[in-house]
Formats: structure tokens, C-alpha cells, sequence
């Protein structure tokens, strides 16, 4: 293995791991209160507000029916804005965050769905506040499918990380396009692709792992 | 004391509108062990909902003491909920909170200190007789145990009122029987009040003084449960005591008593 394809590798990880560990974290900082507002704001859920309930739904789904390039692009402009660039990771992170801030969102509404109702209801005839109820009965209980969830989410945003790679955004992704494509190195790509397979199959053990964990806790096994 | 005044209520359903309650009246004396009985679909479950707000009549008055429900609004609703303990079928405990912090759920949300829930827990959690099963999650518990937790996280705010959804109906006889017991050794301990629903007539029978018998949303007979049951009028409630008599009478063999 020559020593350009070490550090190539080994720049081009560490600028994804980079992008993937910020992303995530804006994107589960966006996307949780609005996975949460879904439900909650749902007919019959427990602080009903059904046009915002159904505004919030269309946003989604429009930046959800977007291919991810394209959702990049639309996004720069608003990644110049706030990081004044539209190159490099920083930019990407913009566009990566809000692009998978949706699916995030649908992925925590699709857990906390699959609380039982008679548990909110039970908190709601203990006299338990629309916010009460979230942070002591909806997220705690649905903490382990939400953990997957989130699993899933983060192997998304490695996936949409490669994809900003091809639009100057650094990364595995870029690596695999500039040397492994343009520049027929091989060596590059398929090393590209051995790391992305690693980092993939960590997160979805970690995330299986830690779900399990709190399930073994509770005595709910599978 | 609980009074219900001409109280109804309506569903719309995709097939059409639901009446559900029709013009309810009936009057649960402090202290008395009350029981609602009817076939599924009759509206006992949504009648018991309207007496802690969950389901809000479309006509009528509910007061619990001098508290107007059907007049509070979402914070005064809150409030007076905290002294109406409601246990359910299901148990509807959280599987995410051992047996003790279920027990100090109410507490917490009633602005409790730490030590303060802490000696409220464990006086309740020694009422209901699960004191060594407090650091337990509830998918450890059997039924029986399920539901005394559910009782001890409706007692421990110290509610005026229990009201009761079907609580025994997933549980075995002996369970049934035990739970039962509990219920009627609280009420005369504490005076408590409990309002029970239930298709179970042994349930009726065992613990309550006073009933109504719903059928179709409204009230077909009520009044003292001994009188009710020794001259029943209503078709529903001579349907009940039918079905549990033919369920004796017409046994394949005979045998079993007094085991």
C-alpha cells in the first residue's frame, strides 16, 4: 500500500467522520422537536393543531421527495449564508443537516407513534402537561425504537456525505469521484469503499447494541 | 359526592353519528363503592371519561365535590385531575420507570421534593404490598402485581375519587378476587371513593353498594346493588344475572363446591 493512498484515506475519513458527526447532531437537534410536534400536534394527539400539523407534513415531504444532489444544490445559497462559502465540509454540513432533518423527524414520529395510547392517557388522568407527557412518558418510552431510528438516520447522512463529496464537499465521497473515477485509482476507490462498509456496520452494531441495552434494562426482550 | 346532570354525548364516526351517552343522570355519595355495569358498547368506558375531562360531554354538568369539570379549562382541568385517580384495564404502566418512579410519577408532576416522594412511595407501595418489588420494571410484574402498582400510582396523590376501567377484567378469578379486596379495604380506610365499571356481575356484587345498569347510553335501572340484584327490572341487567346463572346451571358436570 503506497503512502499517498494511506493519507489520502486517511484525510478523506476523517473529513467524513467530520461531516457525519456534526450533521447528525443538527439534524437530530432539528429533527426530534419536529418528529415530536408531529405527533403531538396530530388529530387527537395531545396539544392538537392540525394546520400546523398538516404544514409541517407538507414541508417535510417536499424536501423528502428531493434527490439528494439536488437538495444540495438548492441548499448552497443558504450555506453561503451562513457559513460564507459554498465549498468544503462546513457548506456540506449545512445542506446535509437540513436535508436529513426530515427524515430524522418522520423517524422519531414513527416511534413515539407506537407508544400505547392508554399510557398518555394514563398520564394525561394524572394531570401530566402536553410537556410533561413528552419528556416523561413519549420519548423515555419509546427510547430503544427511536435509538434504531436514529441508527438509521446516521447511515443515511454517511450515504448523503459521499453524495456532497461530487460537489466539492471533501470527504470519501470526493475521494472515490477525484481519484477513484477521474483518475482510474482503484486502490482509492475500493479502499474508499472498505472504510464506508466499516463505518456503516460500527454505527449499525453501536446502535443495535445500546437499543438492546435499554431493552435488557426494562426486561423487554426480543 | 359526584353528580352527572343530563350529560350526553355523540360520536362522529366515519359511518355516521354515535350517540353514545344519552341524557346521564346519577348521583355517587362520598365514600360509597359505585359500580356501572353494561354489555360492550353500552358507554360505560366513555362515561367514565367524562368524570376526569378526558371526554367532554356535548350537554350537561359533572361535578366532583364543588369542582364543575365540564366548566374548567385546560389548566383547572389539570389541576383537579391530581385528586382523581384513575386505574385502567390494561394498567397502562410505564415500562420505562421501575415500580417505584411509576408510584412517584404523580408526585413528580405535582412539584413534589425528592424526600417527599420518597416517603409517599414507600407508605403507598406498603398499602398496596409491593414494598420489595420497587426497584422492579413492570414487564417483571405478573397481572395482579401490574395492577396494584396501577392503584398505588392513582392513590399517591391522595385523590377524593378512584375510578376504576375495567380493572380486573384481564385478570384471572383469584387475581380478581385479591384486587378486589384491596379496593374495598382502601375505600374504608381512606373513604375513598371509587367508581367502578365492569362487565363482570361478581365484580358488582362483591364490592359495590350503590349501581347503574347502562344499556345503549342511557340508564335502564339504579339504585342500591342488593335490591337491584334480588329485583332486577331492566332486560340488561336480568340478561347479566341470566347469562351467569345459565353458565351454573347448565354446567357439563356438576362438582367443585366449597373447594
Amino acid at each position: 500500500m503506497s503512502s499517498d493512498l494511506v493519507k489520502l484515506l486517511l484525510t478523506g475519513t476523517q473529513e467524513t467522520l467530520y461531516m457525519v458527526i456534526i450533521s447528525s447532531i443538527i439534524a437530530f437537534l432539528l429533527g426530534v422537536p419536529i418528529g415530536v410536534l408531529l405527533v403531538v400536534s396530530d388529530k387527537g394527539g395531545i396539544f392538537p393543531l392540525l394546520k400546523v400539523n398538516k404544514i409541517v407534513g407538507i414541508v417535510i415531504n417536499v424536501i423528502r421527495s428531493m434527490p439528494e444532489i439536488i437538495l444540495i444544490i438548492i441548499l448552497l445559497p443558504l450555506a453561503k449564508l451562513i457559513v460564507g462559502t459554498t465549498l468544503g465540509a462546513n457548506a456540506a454540513i449545512i445542506s446535509i443537516s437540513i436535508g436529513s432533518a426530515p427524515l430524522l423527524a418522520r423517524i422519531i414520529e414513527n416511534s413515539l407513534k407506537e407508544v400505547e395510547f392508554g399510557k398518555i392517557e394514563a398520564a394525561e388522568s394524572m394531570g401530566a402537561t402536553p410537556f410533561e407527557i413528552i419528556k416523561k412518558v413519549l420519548l423515555p418510552e419509546a427510547l430503544p425504537s427511536i435509538v434504531r431510528g436514529i441508527t438509521i438516520a446516521i447511515i443515511g447522512i454517511i450515504g448523503f456525505t459521499a453524495i456532497a463529496g461530487a460537489i466539492g464537499a471533501g470527504g470519501l465521497g470526493s475521494l472515490a469521484i477525484r481519484f477513484g473515477y477521474q483518475r482510474f485509482r482503484t486502490d482509492v476507490l475500493i479502499g474508499t469503499v472498505i472504510i464506508l462498509v466499516v463505518i456503516v456496520q460500527s454505527i449499525q452494531l453501536i446502535g443495535d447494541f445500546i437499543a438492546k441495552l435499554i431493552n435488557k434494562k426494562r426486561f423487554k426482550f426480543e | 359526592m359526584i353528580t352527572v346532570k343530563n350529560v350526553s354525548k355523540t360520536f362522529n364516526t366515519p359511518t355516521g353519528k354515535v350517540e353514545v351517552l344519552k341524557n346521564i343522570n346519577l348521583t355517587v355519595e362520598n365514600g360509597d363503592i359505585f359500580g356501572i355495569i353494561g354489555f360492550s358498547g353500552a358507554g360505560k368506558s366513555t362515561l367514565i371519561r367524562c368524570l376526569n375531562g378526558l371526554e367532554k360531554p356535548d350537554f350537561g354538568n359533572i361535578l366532583i365535590g364543588e369542582n364543575e369539570i365540564t366548566k374548567l379549562n385546560r389548566k383547572e382541568l389539570r389541576n383537579s385531575r391530581k385528586k382523581i385517580g384513575m386505574i385502567f384495564q390494561q394498567f397502562n404502566l410505564f415500562d420505562s420507570r421501575t415500580v417505584y418512579e411509576n408510584v412517584a410519577f404523580p408526585l413528580e408532576i405535582s412539584g413534589y421534593k425528592k424526600d417527599k416522594i420518597k416517603e409517599r412511595v414507600e407508605e403507598i407501595l406498603e398499602l398496596v404490598e409491593l414494598s420489595e418489588k420497587k426497584d422492579s420494571y413492570p414487564l417483571q410484574l405478573s397481572g395482579g402485581q401490574k395492577q396494584r402498582v396501577g392503584i398505588a400510582r392513582a392513590l399517591a396523590n391522595e385523590p377524593d375519587v378512584l375510578l376504576s376501567d375495567e380493572a380486573t377484567s384481564a385478570l384471572d378469578p383469584q387475581t380478581t378476587f385479591s384486587i378486589l379486596e384491596l379496593l374495598k379495604n382502601i375505600n374504608k380506610r381512606l373513604n375513598l371513593t371509587i367508581v367502578i365499571i365492569t362487565h363482570e356481575l361478581d365484580v358488582l356484587r362483591y364490592c359495590t353498594n350503590n349501581m347503574v345498569v347502562l344499556e345503549d347510553g342511557h340508564i335502564v335501572e339504579q339504585g342500591n346493588t342488593e335490591n337491584l340484584f334480588l329485583n332486577p327490572n331492566s332486560d340488561t341487567l336480568k340478561k347479566f344475572i341470566n347469562i351467569t346463572e345459565g353458565f351454573q346451571k347448565n354446567r357439563k358436570f356438576s362438582g367443585g363446591e366449597g373447594i
